[in-house]
């Protein structure tokens, strides 16, 4: 409506003074109106982190206020860390997210390297077949994938919580663009100068795609970090179990009353440490989106 | 040469991987459509089928709507203010990249019954005299996993379209300035049937995305009340690893890879339609 009315003020030619303050209040009106958006958005995680300073009891009883309470107690995360497995759990994730993170970066940097440089027989065909393995849910893959683990003897270890994940095709496909779109004749001289394929990929080609190494680790220590499903279905006990998995534990543990604050520290732990790292890679993984999200 | 040994190693075995999950389909004493046929005639599988599609398709249209009016919103804050404009999108972004988990465990904390925020808010406004119990009743617990769904991946649809925005050819923009039209009229006419595109194919996106949800029905309902809240995936899950039911579930899992390939492939078609938009705009 706001807006109309400046239109209609600058085509009747006077009131330009007039316009310039409604389009200032529009947009501060915009902007506010905005803020206030964000702010919605961001209540759960306010939410979650108040709570998990507040006092137990004090929140079962209905003393606090749900949105601020003074005073504040680490007395959840004591609990947290000192009577329950949490750090193995944050130990398995790290452990798991990390080693799920360099094996990926590293099949997918050679074989996107092998997409783009290498000459073979039927690497069109191989490369579609490599996409397509992004078009089928991970669903699909959920039994087949746990009776081969189940063959391999790797339930409930740490290798099947890895090893799959070292696959993916998205990352073989940004590092074959990457790669492609590179002009070759710097790998060809190192070649001239006595460089063997493997020395022209280590020393010349991988240094120069660390963009696409950045933003796909961060894509696949994110992602690992945050997995419920597979880790779910393939871990039984507490020793090889991820944080995700902690925390549904934990919830379940609970049988009359929850203990909120309690949950709310653990996911508060849990949620830390991806968004940090996503507040510092921001750039990397927002340009990986949308390479995987449009210009596939 | 041994390059193409190593490499090849790797991406060969991803793919007999992915060759063998076919052979493991059935159990290979059965063979045929036994289990699409158990399928067929049990009427969960179809109560399940229709809670699916309302959920893809409710999260579908939410996040679509939500996720415009956000990018739009934030992209008129200006150029000027490009500091501000980074950081709404790292705002509405970041609770795509959380865990789900921990997600599910603060939204359960918001609807819990007696001391959750949500009550607690609307009896305060005097909305509701008495406390709802958000994922207990049939009626609240669908629309509050949808809720959770789309508050946590609405970011990722506003990025895609600032970045959609952002692709808008600048000339014809400032055409539509100087005939007049700005603000309202120049958002509905000019710049969102440019951006349809761009929304159809993030809302592809959604549905496939959607299509996948589990931890957060699985944490929050389990679903239920009375199946209210059972969607496919979910259900592959219980029958494979509750039931221990693998052939079913590997069935309904094909069932969902086709419904995804489907919309895969209307996706591919439109973008190739969209491929030719933007050239055809890159010559006007």
């Amino acid at each position: 409506m706001a807006s109309s009315a400046a239109v209609g003020l600058t085509r009747n030619g006077g009131g330009i003074g007039l316009n310039i303050t409604t389009r200032a209040i529009q947009r501060g009106l915009g902007a506010g109106l905005l803020a206030a958006a964000l702010a919605v958005m961001w209540l759960p995680f306010w939410v979650m982190i108040v709570t998990s300073f507040q006092d137990t009891a004090h929140v079962l009883a209905g003393q606090t206020h749900p949105l601020w309470a003074w005073p504040l107690s680490g007395a959840n995360y004591q609990q947290l860390f000192n009577q329950l497995p949490m750090v193995r759990y944050l130990a398995n994730s790290s452990l798991v997210a990390m080693a799920t993170t360099v094996g990926h970066v590293i099949v997918a940097s050679m074989a996107g390297y092998a997409f783009a440089r290498l000459r073979f027989a039927g690497r069109e065909a191989l490369f579609f077949a490599v996409l397509l393995t992004l078009m089928i849910p991970p669903q699909v893959n959920l039994v087949p994938l746990f009776l081969l683990m189940k063959q391999l003897g790797w339930v409930d270890t740490y290798w099947a919580l890895i090893v799959p994940g070292w696959f993916g095709g998205f990352g073989v496909f940004l590092f074959r663009q990457w790669f492609t779109g590179f002009p070759p004749e710097l790998e060809e001289a190192a070649r001239l100068d006595g460089c063997s394929p493997w020395q022209v990929f280590t020393l010349i080609a991988l240094p120069l795609a660390v963009p696409v190494v950045v933003t796909l680790a961060l894509f696949v220590f994110i992602a690992t970090w945050n997995s419920f499903t597979w880790p779910l279905v393939v871990t039984f006990s507490d020793e090889v179990r991820t944080l995700p998995l902690g925390l549904a534990a934990l919830k379940d543990s609970f049988r009359e009353a929850i203990n909120w604050p309690l949950l709310m520290s653990a996911a508060t732990t849990a949620t830390l440490p991806v968004a940090g790292l996503f507040l510092l890679g921001q750039r990397a993984f927002l340009d990986g989106i949308l390479a995987g999200g449009v210009k596939e | 040469v041994g390059l193409a040994v190593f490499t090849y190693g790797p991406s060969a075995l991803s793919l007999t991987l992915s060759g063998f999950k076919w052979d493991l389909l059935n159990p290979p004493r059965w063979v045929g459509s036994a289990n699409y046929q158990t399928l067929i005639h049990d009427p969960l599988f179809w109560k399940i089928a229709a809670n699916t599609a309302g959920f893809v398709a409710s999260v579908a249209v939410l996040e679509a709507v939500l996720a415009l009016a956000i990018a739009v919103w934030i992209q008129q804050l200006g150029t000027h203010r490009q500091w501000l404009k980074g950081v709404a999108r790292t705002a509405v972004f970041l609770p795509y990249i959380t865990p789900m988990v921990a997600m599910t465990l603060v939204f359960g904390w918001l609807y819990d019954g007696d001391q959750g925020l949500l009550n607690q808010a609307l009896m305060a406004l005097h909305l509701i005299s008495a406390p709802i119990a958000w994922l207990q009743d049939p009626h609240w617990a669908m629309p509050s996993v949808i809720a959770l769904e789309v508050w946590k991946n609405v970011g990722y649809n506003v990025v895609l379209l600032m970045a959609g925005l952002q692709a808008l050819p600048e000339p014809v923009l400032e055409a539509a300035t100087l005939d007049g039209a700005s603000g309202w009229p120049r958002l509905v006419k000019v710049v969102l049937p440019m951006l349809s595109p761009t929304v159809l194919l993030v809302s592809m996106m959604t549905l496939i995305h959607a299509l996948q949800a589990f931890d957060a029905i699985y944490l929050l309902t389990q679903g239920g009340p009375q199946h209210a809240t059972a969607v496919v995936v979910f259900w592959v899950f219980q029958q494979a690893f509750a039931f221990y039911k693998a052939g079913l579930a590997s069935a309904l899992a094909y069932v969902l890879f086709v419904v995804i390939m489907a919309i895969t492939a209307v996706q591919w078609r439109l973008r190739r339609r969209w491929v030719l938009h933007e050239t055809e705009a890159a010559s006007a």
